[in-house]
C-alpha cells in the first residue's frame, strides 16, 4: 500500500506557504484520496507554528530553526531527508520551486529512492502515472515507476492551490542533524536596477522579439522608442516580459539593445517556459525554438509584418499583420485612457 | 590571489533545436526517430558551463578542465569536431545511449564513476559544472545526483555568475522565482554548479585550440568505456507529440487603431 508525503516550504516572508507548496498539498490530498493512502505533510520553515492552519487534516511533521529560513542545499537536503525518514512514505510530492528543485534529487538519492521532475499531472487509481514533457516541451510522456520511494516534483501552476479548512492540524517537530555549513545566503538580487519585468503571476506574457531593434521603414533603428513602448505597456497592463534569445544576445554582440532585458527574460528552447493564461508576441518570427517556450500559454496572439511567419502557421490563435511600433503605441494610449 | 581548480564539466549532446523530433519505440524503450542521423550539438546550458569553466580556468593558472560526456561514440566524435575548437579541455567520453528517455539516476551513476576514474583529480579543488537542465530530459537532477555520489554538499542550480574572492571563497548568483538571483557565498571547492546562461558569449572557433584538443580527443574516444543504463523501474506508459496546430486567424485588413482596440478588449477579458 502506498503512503504519501507532501513536502512544503514557507515563502520569503516565512509567514505563509508558497503558492506552489499549496498546489502540492492539493495534489497530495487528491492522490491520497484516490489511492486510499495515508497522507503526511512535511514543512521546512524557520517557524512553522502559524503555517499549519493553511493545511488539511493530516499528519504534519516540521523541521524548524533559523538555518531553514533561507534556501541552501546543505540545510534543505538535511531537512527534507529527516522529514522523509520520519514519514517513511512510498511517494513524496514536492513543489518544483527553485528551493526544492535544488535539493530533491539529492534527497531521493540519500533515501535510496528515485525522482522525476516537472510533473504536470498525476493520474491512475491503482498505480500512479505521472505526465511530463521531454525535449523542452516538444514531446509529452506518461511514466510510472515500480521503485520506491518515488519523488515527484510538481511544476508550479499545474494544480489549484489548497484552500484552508476550518481546523489546523497539530504539528510534530522532527530533529535534524546539520552538517558543517560552508555556504551563507545573503538574500536575493534583481539583475537590473529599476522595475521588475518578470511577473510569474501576471495574466499576460508579453514577448519582445529581435525586430524591435531592427531598422524600421525610415531606415533607422528606434531602440529608445521600443524601450519606451515596451516599458509603457508593461506598466499599463501588468504583463510579464519575455524575450527571444536573439534579442537578449544582441547585448553581447554590440548591437542596439533594450537595457531592461536579461537572459532571465528569455523564453524558448534555451530559456523559460512560463505559465500565463494569455501571451502576446511582437516582432518575433515564431519559429519552433521560440514557440516551445509558449507550450503553457493558453491564448496566443502575435503582431508581425510577415504573414508567413511561424505564428501564422498554427502557432498562434490570432496574428495581426501590422507594424508593432504603431500598434503598441495605440494600445498604450488606449490603456492610459482606460486607466483615467 | 588565484587558485588552481580542477573543473569537470558534464555535458550531453542533443538534437539541433531546429530539427523536427518524432518519438519512436526502440528495443530499449522510447527514443527519437532517426536519432543517430539527426544533427547534434552540445547541450546549450552545458555549453554555457563549458565556456564559464574555460574562462575560470584561464584566469586561474594551473587549473585543469575535463569534459565528461555520455553519448554514442560516433555521435560524440562528430560534435567534438566543433566543440574542440572553442576551448581547451580533456575529454572523458562514455559510450552509451543519448537522449532524454534513459533514467537520470543511471546517467548520473555512469558520470560519477567516470569522474572518480580521472587520473590526478584533486577532490579538494574540484568544481563540478554542467547545465542546470538538459535540452533532452530537462529534469535538472543529474548534477545533484553526481554531487551526492561524490559527497559534495555545496550545490547551486541555475547559476548565472560566480565571483572568486581572495580567501578562496566565491559568490554565486542562482536563478530563483520572479526574475531574481539568490546570492550565496561558498567557502570554496568542492562544489557543484548547474549553470543557466551565464554571461559569456560562445567563443569563436580557434583552429589552434582544436589541434591541441585533437591530440588527446581521438585516443580518448577510442578508449571510451561502454555504459549500460538500467531503467530503475521507470516505465513509459505513452510518449507522444502534442497536438499543437492551432487554427490561426490571420488579420491583414485592420488599421493599427482597430488592432489596438481589439487587443485592449482581449487583455481586459477574463
Amino acid at each position: 500500500m502506498e503512503s504519501i508525503l507532501v513536502l512544503t516550504h514557507a515563502d520569503e516572508t516565512g509567514a505563509a506557504f508558497t503558492k506552489a507548496s499549496l498546489e502540492a498539498v492539493a495534489a497530495g490530498k487528491d492522490l491520497a484520496a484516490r489511492l486510499s493512502a495515508p497522507l503526511t505533510i512535511g514543512i521546512v520553515s524557520a517557524d512553522p507554528q502559524f503555517l499549519s492552519k493553511s493545511l488539511p487534516s493530516a499528519r504534519v511533521l516540521a523541521v524548524s530553526g533559523e538555518a531553514f529560513a533561507q534556501p541552501r542545499y546543505a540545510t534543505d537536503a538535511a531537512a527534507c531527508e529527516a522529514l522523509c525518514r520520519a514519514a517513511n512514505a512510498t511517494i513524496v510530492l514536492a513543489p518544483g520551486s527553485s528551493r526544492f528543485a535544488r535539493v530533491m534529487a539529492g534527497v531521493a538519492h540519500r533515501l535510496g529512492g528515485f525522482i522525476d521532475t516537472h510533473i504536470t499531472s498525476l493520474a491512475g487509481t491503482e498505480t500512479v502515472e505521472a505526465s511530463r514533457w521531454f525535449y523542452r516541451q516538444r514531446i509529452e510522456a506518461v511514466l510510472a515507476r515500480d521503485a520506491r520511494p518515488w519523488f515527484l516534483l510538481l511544476d508550479a501552476g499545474t494544480h489549484a492551490p489548497f484552500v484552508a479548512e476550518a481546523s489546523a492540524p497539530s504539528v510534530k517537530q522532527v530533529a535534524v542533524e546539520l552538517p558543517a555549513l560552508r555556504t551563507t545566503v545573503s538574500g536575493t538580487r534583481a539583475p537590473q536596477a529599476g522595475e521588475s519585468t518578470i511577473r510569474p503571476d501576471a495574466q499576460l506574457l508579453f514577448v519582445a522579439g529581435a525586430g524591435w531593434t531592427k531598422k524600421q521603414p525610415d531606415g533607422q533603428v528606434h531602440a529608445a522608442e521600443a524601450n519606451e513602448l515596451i516599458l509603457g505597456f508593461l506598466r499599463a497592463s501588468g504583463a510579464s516580459l519575455g524575450s527571444s534569445k536573439s534579442l537578449v544576445d544582441q547585448g553581447g554582440e554590440g548591437q542596439p539593445v533594450l537595457p531592461f532585458l536579461t537572459h532571465l527574460n528569455q523564453v524558448g528552447q534555451t530559456g523559460a517556459t512560463p505559465r500565463h493564461p494569455k501571451g502576446l508576441s511582437t516582432c518575433c518570427h515564431g519559429e519552433e525554438p521560440h514557440v516551445v517556450g509558449w507550450r503553457f500559454i493558453a491564448d496566443r496572439r502575435a503582431i508581425n509584418l510577415d504573414a508567413n511567419c511561424g505564428w501564422a502557421r498554427g502557432k498562434a490563435d490570432v496574428v495581426y499583420i501590422a507594424d508593432a511600433f504603431e500598434v503598441m503605441s495605440k494600445v498604450n494610449a488606449l490603456l492610459a485612457s482606460v486607466a483615467k | 590571489m588565484s587558485q588552481a581548480f580542477h573543473i569537470v564539466v558534464c555535458a550531453g549532446i542533443v538534437p539541433d533545436p531546429l530539427q523536427t523530433l518524432e518519438p519512436t519505440t526502440t528495443p530499449a524503450g522510447p527514443g527519437l526517430k532517426n536519432e543517430m542521423v539527426l544533427p547534434a550539438v552540445l547541450d546549450p546550458w552545458a555549453a554555457s558551463a563549458l565556456y564559464e569553466a574555460a574562462n575560470l580556468a584561464g584566469k586561474n593558472p594551473d587549473s585543469k578542465l575535463w569534459l565528461v560526456s555520455l553519448a554514442p561514440k560516433a555521435k560524440l566524435q562528430q560534435v567534438m569536431m566543433t566543440v574542440a575548437q572553442k576551448v581547451a579541455f580533456e575529454l572523458v567520453p562514455i559510450d552509451g545511449p543519448m537522449g532524454g528517455f534513459p533514467d537520470a539516476h543511471s546517467t548520473a551513476a555512469a558520470l560519477a564513476e567516470a569522474i572518480k576514474s580521472i587520473q590526478g583529480l584533486d577532490r579538494a579543488r574540484l568544481l563540478i559544472f554542467g547545465g542546470w537542465e538538459s535540452a533532452t530530459r530537462g529534469a535538472g537532477v543529474t548534477l545533484q545526483l553526481i554531487g551526492e555520489r561524490l559527497g559534495i554538499a555545496d550545490q547551486f542550480q541555475g547559476v548565472d555568475q560566480i565571483d572568486l574572492h581572495d580567501d578562496n571563497s566565491f559568490e554565486v548568483l542562482e536563478r530563483v522565482e520572479g526574475g531574481k538571483h539568490q546570492v550565496s557565498v561558498c567557502a570554496g571547492a568542492p562544489a557543484v554548479l548547474g549553470w543557466a546562461t551565464g554571461n559569456l558569449p560562445e567563443p569563436r572557433n580557434n583552429p589552434q585550440i582544436g589541434m591541441g584538443n585533437m591530440r588527446t580527443l581521438m585516443p580518448a574516444l577510442q578508449k571510451a568505456k561502454p555504459a549500460t543504463l538500467p531503467a530503475n523501474g521507470l516505465r513509459y506508459v505513452s510518449v507522444n507529440l502534442p497536438r499543437q496546430q492551432r487554427t490561426t486567424r490571420v488579420v491583414k485588413d485592420l488599421t493599427p487603431d482597430q488592432i489596438a482596440a481589439e487587443l485592449v478588449d482581449w487583455i481586459a477579458a477574463k
